[in-house]
This record gives C-alpha cells, structure tokens and sequence, in this order.
C-alpha cells in the first residue's frame, strides 16, 4: 500500500519507474511489438528514452496522474524491455517495446497508427527516433482483410502465370489529352505489356478530366485485348480530394469493365482501407502507389521504414505496392528491399536482421501482395530484375517502353522478349547473374527492338549509395 | 496474329528440347503438370479441355513429354499448353503455362462496341473462329480440319 502511494504521489517520475521499462517482460504471443531506434539528446539515458517513448505511445503523460488507479494501468502500459546498441552507430539504440492487444482497436491502421507513431515523434529527450519493425499477433492480424484479390487470385484473374508481370506508366507525367494519353496506353499494350499505370499525380486536371482519361483508356485495354488475346489492364487512379469523389471514380472504373484501379499513399489509412473494401466488393484489384512515403522512410535516424509500411499496407489491404527497384533510379540497398519484398509476398516471414527483419512474422492466411519495382529500369538489366526480386512482382518500364527509338510498342515488346527469355533460361537452369547479358544479346539477334534496346540504355545505371541500409552485417563463422 | 497468352508466346516456337527442359524445371520444384486443349482461346476462356488428369504421379519428364505428343497429335490444329501445379499452402494455383503448340493460321478476335449513354462503350471481344462448331474451327493450311 505504502509502494502504491509512493507511485501515485503527484509531481513528475522517470518513465522508467513509472512501470514502462521492465527488463524482465517476456513478450505474450498476443503483444504488438515495436522496435524503433532512438537516439536520445545527450547526457539522456537510453532505457529512459526507451521508457519514455513506451510511456507516450501508450498510456503515459508528462506527469503522475492518480487517474491511473481507476484502471487496470499496469496491463495497459507499453512495456520497454530491451534496449541495445546500434552496431557501428554510437548515440543510436534498437528499442524494443510490447503493447498489449486491448490497447488496439480491431482492424484499424488509423488507431495502430495513432498510438505507435502519434505522439512520440517530436519527444523533447530525443534527438531522432525511427520505427525499423513491427511484430504484428495473428489475432491482430485476423481483425484485418488484407489484400482485396492478393497474387494468386490476380494471376488467376489476368491467366498470367510463371513470370513477373510487365507494366510502364504514360509519361509525360502530366499534360497529354485523353486521347493521346490512351494512344500511350494502347501502344504499350498491344507491344506486350499486362498493364499501363496512371502517374501518382493524374487525377482531373484542366489539360484531362478524369472521365476522358477512363473512356480513352478502356478503349486502349479493349482493343490491345482483342488485339492479342490477352488480359490486359491500366490501373486508373481513383485519388481525388474526397472519399465520396474516390467511390464516383472507382464505380465509373468498375462500369467501364476496368480489371483494376489505383490510388495513392497520400490519401491516408483510412481512405485505403474504405478503397481496399470497395475493392474486394468490387472484384477488383487495388494498385498503390506509395505517393509521399520517402519524406519519413528514407532517413535512417527518423521516420518509419518502408518495412513497417508495407506491413500496415497488406493489413490494410492493397494488392499491388511499390518497393523498390534495387537496381533503378530511386533508393533502394538490396538487402532492405529483399526484406521488404518479404513482409509483401510471404506467408510466414522469417527473421532476417541482415534485411532489417527484427521478427518472426506469422502472416495469418492474409493474401500476399505483389510489389511493384518502378523507377529507371529498362530491358538491359532483366537478368539482375529476377535475379533480386523473384518472379511475383510487376516490373514497370515507363521511360524504358515509351522512350524506346523505334516506338512504344517496340519498346514494350523489348521488355516482354527479355523478360520471357531470361525466365526461359533461369528455368533450363542457367545462371543468370553470369550469363544474363549473353541470354539477352542471343534473344536481340532475331528481335530487332530489344537490340535497339540494349543498345540505347546499355550505359545507364544509378550508382549512388543507399541511405536506409541494414545495419547488420553477417560475421565470418570458423567452418 | 499470333495469340500471346502463356509464359513464353513472344518466343519462337518452342522446340521439343526446350520443352522438356521446362517440364524437368517444373518436376524439379514439385509442381504437378497438366496438359489442355482448346480450340476457343478467348481470353478469358479458363477452362480449357482436359487431356486427362494432372499428372500428379508421372515424375519423368520424358513420359510426360509423351503425353504432350499425344495430345498434339490429337489436335493438329488446335491450342495445347502445358501447366505446372503447386500445390504447397500460399499457392495452389498454377505456376508455369505455356502454349506448345497453335493452330498454323490464327484469325485472331474481332472487337464489337455497343455506344451507350454518355460516351460509354460496351466492347466484346468474339473470337473469328469461334463463329463454327466445336471442331471446325481451325484448319491447317492445307485445309484439314483439327
């Protein structure tokens, strides 16, 4: 009694004795677990950073408060109970944090959200604090929908399979009338491509109002379909300043016949999650693009990693996500992106801190989403593109297919030729990192664009060092 | 034209050794493979005839490339692929399909559009040689029917 009155006296108390670091805890299977890196202002003491960002993201002011009395306070408190160095970043610690389930509201990112990076983000004691990775429970995972359609049911859908799937956006970006933006469309899929993509920033602009750019493009994915028997699709961007404009669009999509729609990071949690439920209502398949995301995922000392990202997103529920290229104009370490592919297209991923996994992740059945690697690639780097990313993820050339010397069919043809002839290769068992530029100079000896291809970009790469890179590197073991 | 459905229809013509190279990849992960036909290859015709069932036993590429030749010489001049199934947990669903061989001479699919109120179009994609009975829809160039 005279310990609780101690507690509950007013006035102001470490976090760390007010109950939110306990060195001890062990993690229940039911926890949400966060770990962030914290570097706390000099002469702060880690755990009490550590306690202190448990403290702010659960239930913790500045100060005592006897109101905690009326609760059952000592379950609802984060728990901080692991603080490590940073390997080879002195000031910085991986702090791990539990939150117990009932903390959360069931299938919603807005309410995960608000807790874990609400309030601790601009925290005084800290100099800078990132989220590396979450460990979401199955039976939070089991309140969400998850991807609308996920990888099985749009390949079975698009009757694609055994190939990474091919895509370019229309570029310019911005400007192009409806008509001529479909005669990019219409091109690029007659050529060989499964799908043409709005940019992130088409929505209804003077030079093209929506509906325009949507009746110009089914035209484009009719005629390409008919053109060569194949399911084609362009993800229509449905963004726009409000959710009832957003459900407009998306219905005038749905009677158009389109396959698939688009919308953009930047519309928030919640309107993905009403879009991902339109979506599975729909039969639709529900393209994201991550719109915005590099002003907090790029920095390795603050923000939230793609990681985390990608995990919220396949909670709340999108079928296509971009995550990176490895190889192409926008950031991208191998490792991180490889785990980040991981979190996507895995139905248990497997601690990896090589690629900033912190956890076992059990994905509880919620379907897998495809990536989409997008950014300043092109045809000459195919053998690398599988090589890294596998072969569930959409590969989308857009300066690649429509900067192409002889056109943008021959440009989107070049792609598709060296994607099925790598892939014809790795299977009779060939090693494409050795022999990818041979397979590809044999393919563009009778496929004349892929040759005028190989030759325009066969120069280009982005060499520049990543910034979000792991921080774990393996140590040589004695055999 | 040339209809581009399939893992591999902007390659050449796969030849027999190529095919078995991709039947031993698929045996070599565990996939089951199935053969189908079809003389409708509307793009969203997902079934297929049935060449028996998948394969689920027969582990030796060269029996099932047996299968593959006898199902060719069934059908001259229709469609054949081959599929690969997997059936671990996350998949189940088919991992590899490509077309091994096609009619010589391919119509291709007319395009129909039906205007509608405010600048809609209904389009239907109908297949030329779908226009005949089942088995009369392709032929050879030398006018056999398959």
């Amino acid at each position: 009694m005279r310990e609780s009155a101690e507690r509950y006296r007013s006035g102001v108390m470490p976090y760390a004795q007010m109950g939110y670091w306990d060195s001890d805890y062990e993690p229940k299977d039911t926890d949400v677990i966060a770990v962030f890196r914290i570097t706390p202002q000099e002469g702060v003491d880690p755990v009490e950073a550590a306690a202190a960002v448990a403290g702010e993201s659960s239930t913790a002011t500045w100060t005592v408060v006897w109101t905690d009395r009326l609760t059952a306070c000592e379950r609802y408190r984060a728990k901080a109970y692991r603080v490590d160095a940073v390997p080879g970043s002195a000031g910085q610690y991986f702090a791990y944090i539990a939150y117990e389930l009932d903390l959360f509201e069931e299938g919603s990112i807005a309410n995960l959200t608000a807790s874990i990076i609400g309030n601790v983000f601009g925290f005084k004691p800290l100099k800078a604090l990132r989220l590396e990775d979450m460990r979401i429970p199955v039976a939070y995972l089991k309140t969400f929908q998850g991807p609308p359609t996920g990888i099985v049911v749009e390949r079975e859908r698009l009757d694609k399979f055994g190939r990474p799937l091919l895509g370019a956006t229309t570029k310019p970006k911005l400007g192009l009338s409806g008509k001529n933006y479909g005669r990019v469309v219409y091109e690029a899929l007659k050529g060989g491509l499964d799908f043409v993509k709005d940019d992130e920033n088409i929505n209804s602009q003077p030079f093209m109002h929506w509906r325009d750019r949507f009746l110009y493009c089914m035209e484009a994915v009719n005629k390409a379909s008919a053109a060569t028997g194949e399911v084609k699709g362009h993800y229509l961007n449905v963004t726009a300043a409000t959710m009832e404009d957003m459900y407009e669009r998306a219905d005038f999509a749905k009677e158009l016949g389109s396959c698939i729609v688009m919308i953009d990071l930047v519309i928030g949690y919640t309107a993905i999650q009403s879009m991902a439920k339109w979506a599975r209502r729909n039969d639709m398949i529900l393209h994201l693009h991550r719109a915005g995301h590099s002003t907090y995922t790029r920095q390795k000392t603050h923000g939230v990693s793609f990681r985390v990202i990608a995990k919220w997103m396949r909670m709340a529920g999108v079928d296509h996500l971009h995550a990176g290229t490895i190889v192409g104009k926008l950031e991208g370490d191998p490792n991180v992106i490889q785990g980040i592919y991981s979190v996507c297209r895995d139905a248990v991923t497997a601690k990896n801190l090589q690629q900033g996994l912190f956890f076992d992740q059990d994905w509880a059945g919620l379907r897998k989403l495809m990536p989409v690697a997008s950014g300043g690639i092109h045809a000459g780097q195919m053998h690398q593109l599988i090589g890294y990313l596998g072969e569930d993820v959409v590969l989308q050339f857009g300066g690649g297919t429509i900067g192409h010397p002889m056109g943008i069919q021959a440009g989107a043809t070049a792609n598709r030729v060296a994607l099925e002839a790598m892939i014809l290769a790795r299977n009779e068992g060939r090693d494409l990192w050795a022999e990818g530029p041979q397979i590809l100079a044999d393919a563009a000896k009778w496929c004349a664009p892929l040759d005028a291809a190989l030759k325009t970009w066969k120069d280009v790469s982005f060499d520049y060092a990543s910034t979000d890179t792991a921080d774990f590197v393996p140590t040589a073991t004695t055999a | 034209m040339r209809i581009t459905q399939g893992t591999f229809s902007f390659l050449p013509d796969l030849t027999d050794a190529q095919i078995l190279a991709q039947l031993r990849y698929a045996l070599a992960q565990g996939w089951a493979i199935s053969i189908e036909t079809t003389d409708d290859p509307h793009p969203r015709n997902c079934y297929w005839d049935m060449w028996g069932n998948p394969l689920f036993d027969l582990r030796d590429a060269a029996g099932v490339m047996q299968e593959v030749n006898a199902c060719r010489r069934a059908h001259p001049n229709g469609y054949v692929r081959v599929n690969a199934f997997d059936s671990t947990r996350g998949f189940e669903t088919t991992r590899l399909s490509f077309i091994v061989s096609r009619p010589s001479d391919e119509p291709g699919f007319a395009l129909t559009r039906t205007e509608d109120a405010g600048r809609r179009i209904r389009y239907t994609i109908a297949s030329y040689a779908a226009g005949a009975p089942e088995g009369r829809r392709y032929r050879s160039r030398d006018g056999d029917v398959g």
